[in-house]
């Protein structure tokens, strides 16, 4: 598929995604207005996480690693080449 | 277009879902031992299980024209119990030579926890030493690019693993580039909301092309589609890929690989 033809294709299921995820923001919103609320230290690093991924969402993209990958490694731990030596497990090689 | 769903837990599943397979060209599955929900207290609790895996599911299958294959092993989440682990690695050995096991798995991490990367070093050590095919759990959601670079260096590390008669399976944008570029197979799991959509799936074959990769349902006992790789042969169908393309993800690849057990002896149906 050439790029109009995947725009035709995606554009009113993509507009609603992007709709669904514009009202949850919104619903955050109104529920921290409408109460005492605070977020919890868990929800406070998924929030931010979720706007670092939206921000993702706007940078143009050359390189091997595509938006999506972006978002995934956002989502991620990280990973220690040296776990072995945390576990106190020897490299067979 | 007859598939091939290569990763399927058919335990958890309705007798309406073998109907709706077959119905959908399901001609073989392919059910790796995995976590029944709880954790199971005996290696006699996996002796009754492996017998459903090997006997019973083989001929509820049978009744629609599906043929049923499996792997064994116990699964990442009950290795915290090294011990029971341990007594049902050994006792694996007594169903390797049923018909229908195609090898050790789904073996992994869960957690990446050093008694998880333990008992996956004891599940490496089995397969090697009884020649079978391995296949791989990747962990979900935020553990699953840790867990995948870990498990990674342990197969690498091991001079006696073939990476070609390895499926490395959940592969997502973040991680089948490291599974593919060491010479692993690959699986994508088409789930509604934690894992792979059919046309994210998509995307990565049209990114990383048909080698070494394959789809599966991952149908099990939670939110899950046992019908998802017929999702992904209509997505595929749409962006216009050629059939040939769509049989080699959803027939031709897994049947290739699991050739590599000797024990895959699915007829092709005459056309």
């Amino acid at each position: 598929m050439n790029a109009n033809e995947i725009i035709q294709s995606t554009y009113l299921p993509t507009r609603a995604k992007l709709l669904e995820v514009a009202a949850t923001l919104d619903r955050i919103d109104a529920a921290r207005r409408d109460g005492v609320d605070t977020l919890s230290d868990d929800a406070d690093l998924q929030l931010n996480q979720l706007r670092d991924a939206i921000g993702i969402l706007t940078q143009s993209r050359d390189g091997d690693v595509t938006r999506a990958c972006a978002i995934q490694r956002l989502f991620s731990r990280s990973y220690d080449p040296e776990w072995r030596a945390e576990f106190g497990m020897a490299s067979q090689r | 277009m007859d598939f091939i769903d290569p990763h399927i837990h058919m335990v958890s599943r309705t007798t309406d879902d073998y109907e709706q397979l077959a119905r959908m060209g399901c001609v073989a599955v392919s059910e790796p031992a995995f976590w029944a929900g709880f954790d199971r207290g005996s290696v006699d609790g996996f002796r009754d299980y492996f017998e459903q895996l090997t006997v019973v599911e083989p001929s509820r299958a049978a009744q629609f024209g599906i043929r049923h294959f499996c792997w064994l092993c116990i699964n990442a989440k009950e290795a915290e119990n090294v011990s029971l682990s341990r007594d049902v690695i050994e006792m694996i050995p007594e169903f390797l030579d049923r018909p229908g096991v195609l090898g050790i798995g789904e073996i992994g991490l869960n957690k990446n926890t050093p008694n998880e990367a333990v008992v996956f070093l004891e599940h490496l050590d089995l397969a090697t030493r009884h020649e079978q095919p391995i296949l791989i759990h990747t962990p979900h959601l935020e553990d699953k690019y840790q867990g995948t670079r870990m498990i990674l260096d342990m197969l690498c590390d091991d001079s006696r693993i073939d990476p070609d008669r390895v499926l490395i399976d959940h592969v997502e944008e973040h991680t089948i580039a490291d599974v593919l570029d060491r010479g692993f197979w690959a699986g994508m799991t088409l789930y509604p909301v934690t894992k792979c959509t059919p046309s994210r799936a998509a995307d990565m074959i049209e990114r990383y092309g048909t080698e070494r990769l394959m789809a599966n349902s991952a149908g099990d006992w939670g939110v899950s589609k046992p019908t998802a790789v017929p999702d992904l042969i209509i997505e595929m169908r749409r962006r216009g890929h050629s059939e040939a393309t769509i049989q080699r993800i959803v027939h031709d690849n897994p049947a290739a690989f699991f050739s590599k057990s000797g024990k895959f002896d699915l007829v092709n149906r005459e056309a």
